[in-house]
């Protein structure tokens, strides 16, 4: 076989096999799902992209936060069978084991979009996706505000919003795993008390 | 085999013949039947006597004399908390469904599969919704794989705290999972170019979300309809949910309906404020998402106590979400030494391994340890080589990803204690 034939053979076997991928690319099951049912879900990005229309002010959110959220998370945002939401800023650094570092909204929470979402879809606990987009919007505006994050004559919408600095924004960093330990020595330290369980 | 175990069965057998020999007919048996299983009445010489017939339709219980259950975890509210696999009784690799353990972040969703619906949209070509029927018509795929709760242990980091190995480690289960490949669906939409993250939304009342790397997408996520040979269970999901081989559970999304293609990660609270790792320097690292190399020994474990002196087999699981398991090293003295154990074939990537380790207990005071090494080389670290790296920086501070090496002491008298020992 001349090296001609073998390279247009080949080049025949590439586009059979090309084809068939192609009509192998999908199989055209399901349908194509329409604006408005993609449009019922809520899934911002922290630059604000995917925020919904709507906006709230401290003082709505006061209002909705003392009827919807205190009875779990307290009249003063300070916790209960809920998180606690504001304070604990500067208990992060932290090498007490005795000790236990606050993370809240105000102090851990590194986007304000975040918190839009998760009360859009997921709060109250008991009647999740009750609450409209003004009044989460009016509930983030109010922690936001009991945090010292935002002054309290804010108006929370979807430009700003995402515009807010959260305390702990560079708090985070990537995966660093596997990480590297020191080697075992042969002979553990024997000194070291059991400790037995409680 | 736990003793506690012997005993609580063995107690159940008295009632029972005390409850014969009263003429009540096993009536106590009856009332006492555990969880998953029927009651019957219990002859006293099964030979003589048929047994109950088969029946024309049945679902199948385990016997009335199996006791292990799940056990909760007192979190403040049933609804977002967590529960155990009784792993000291567990047997091979695969976890019955029943006893697989769960989180769950607002009870266990109850869906209809006639009305469940997977919307995959965002940076794709073609937005797809697909009803069950749609999406089991594609080419599926079966594997056994492990998930691993990140809080498994959590209790555990600065001193031995629960007694048993369901309450130390019960956040790990086995399940052979049977779907669709996550790529094949992605593919079908078409991924547009720039697109990195996806998010993974889940139809329960949290409408769980979390972001997943494109690229773990492609690799080898699931979408998972079939556990275990039949329709995944509902605390697991049904009928739909995201398998993440090798990471941690709360990515593996449950009840899942929707899909959405992104050039960056959502930042959910889930995967900034909740399963983050806070480091004793402040900063926390954020989508720790691998479940590194883990090991330990279920059989003799807390609060088992040995029947004297001489031969006991000591068994346990080792797994890793980085691939399959190489080797599991036991020791009997602390970590002074160490002797290879017996791995039992399968030895799967990401899936439990079961191992086994014979031992001739000369009746002195023991510390019995586990020590496995992935196909990576990652070798399983003591607890305080890990606390070494991580700090301890509280009860809630970096909580999540404790992979050490556990110790169980054997007292003279046979009694087993979770001691911590490095």
């Amino acid at each position: 076989m001349s090296t001609i034939t073998r390279a247009v053979l080949a080049t025949l076997l590439f586009a059979t096999s090309a084809a068939l991928a192609a009509e192998r690319a999908t199989f055209g099951f399901g349908t194509t799902p329409t604006e408005t049912e993609l449009g019922a879900f809520v899934s911002p990005l922290p630059d604000g992209r995917g925020m919904p229309q709507g906006s709230g002010s401290v003082l709505e959110g006061k209002s909705v936060y003392q009827q919807q959220c205190a009875s779990c998370h307290g009249e003063k945002l300070q916790g209960g069978i809920g998180d606690r939401l504001i304070g604990g800023r500067g208990t992060l650094v932290n090498d007490d084991p005795r000790k236990a570092p606050i993370k809240t909204v105000e102090s851990y929470w590194p986007y304000a979009t975040t918190l839009f979402d998760y009360v859009k879809r997921a709060m109250p606990l008991t009647a999740p996706g009750s609450l409209t987009d003004d009044q989460v919007y009016a509930l983030t505006a109010y922690i936001l505000s009991e945090a010292n994050i935002v002054p309290d004559d804010v108006i929370m919408n979807a430009e700003t919003l995402p515009q807010v600095v959260m305390p702990n924004r560079d708090g985070f960093m990537p995966d660093h795993r596997p990480e590297h330990f020191a080697p075992v020595a042969k002979t553990p330290h024997q000194s070291l008390a059991i400790v037995p369980a409680k | 085999m736990a003793g506690s175990t012997r005993k609580r069965r063995r107690e159940f057998l008295l009632r029972s013949a005390a409850a014969l020999g009263a003429g009540a007919l096993a009536h106590d048996a009856i009332a006492d039947a555990p969880l998953g299983a029927a009651a019957h009445d219990v002859p006293a010489d099964p030979t003589k006597t048929p047994g109950y017939p088969l029946a024309e339709e049945s679902y199948g219980a385990r016997s009335q004399f199996e006791t292990e259950v799940r056990r909760r975890f007192k979190t403040s509210t049933p609804l977002s908390s967590w529960t155990l696999t009784p792993l000291a009784q567990g047997m091979g690799i695969v976890t019955p469904s029943g006893l697989h353990f769960e989180r769950s972040h607002a009870g266990t969703a109850v869906i209809d599969p006639d009305k469940h619906r997977l919307y995959v949209h965002g940076m794709v070509e073609r937005p797809r919704k697909y009803t069950m029927r749609d999406l089991r018509r594609f080419p599926s795929i079966s594997r056994l794989m492990f998930l691993e709760c990140s809080g498994n242990g959590l209790t555990e980091w600065s001193k031995p705290t629960m007694p048993t190995v369901q309450f130390t480690h019960g956040l790990t289960s086995t399940s052979e999972w049977t779907g669709v490949p996550l790529a094949t669906i992605l593919n079908e939409a078409g991924v547009r170019a720039g697109a990195k993250w996806l998010l993974a939304e889940g139809g329960d009342a949290a409408v769980m979300t979390r972001s997943i790397p494109l690229e773990k997408a492609m690799k080898d996520c699931l979408l998972a309809y079939g556990q275990n040979g039949e329709a995944i269970r509902p605390e697991q999901g049904y009928p739909l949910r995201l398998l993440v081989p090798g990471c941690e559970g709360n990515i593996n999304i449950k009840w899942l309906r929707r899909i959405e293609v992104s050039d960056a990660p959502f930042m959910t609270r889930e995967e900034t404020s909740k399963y983050t790792d806070l480091f004793p320097d402040g900063k926390a690292v954020q989508f720790s998402l691998v479940m590194e190399a883990k090991s330990v020994i279920t059989d003799p474990s807390g609060t088992m106590t040995l029947d004297g002196p001489g031969f006991h087999e000591i068994a346990g699981l080792a797994w890793s979400g980085r691939g399959a398991i190489r080797r599991v090293d036991v020791s009997v003295d602390g970590g002074r030494t160490w002797r290879a154990a017996r791995l039992q074939a399968p030895i799967l990537p990401i899936c439990h391994t079961r191992f086994r380790f014979p031992w001739t207990w000369d009746g002195r005071e023991a510390i019995l340890q586990s020590r496995c090494v992935d196909e990576t080389g990652y070798v399983q670290p003591t607890i305080g080589q890990l606390v070494a790296v991580r700090g301890l920086n509280g009860p809630i501070g970096s909580v999540y990803h404790l992979n050490g090496i556990q110790s169980w002491h054997v007292a003279t008298d046979g009694k087993v204690t979770n001691v911590h020992h490095y």
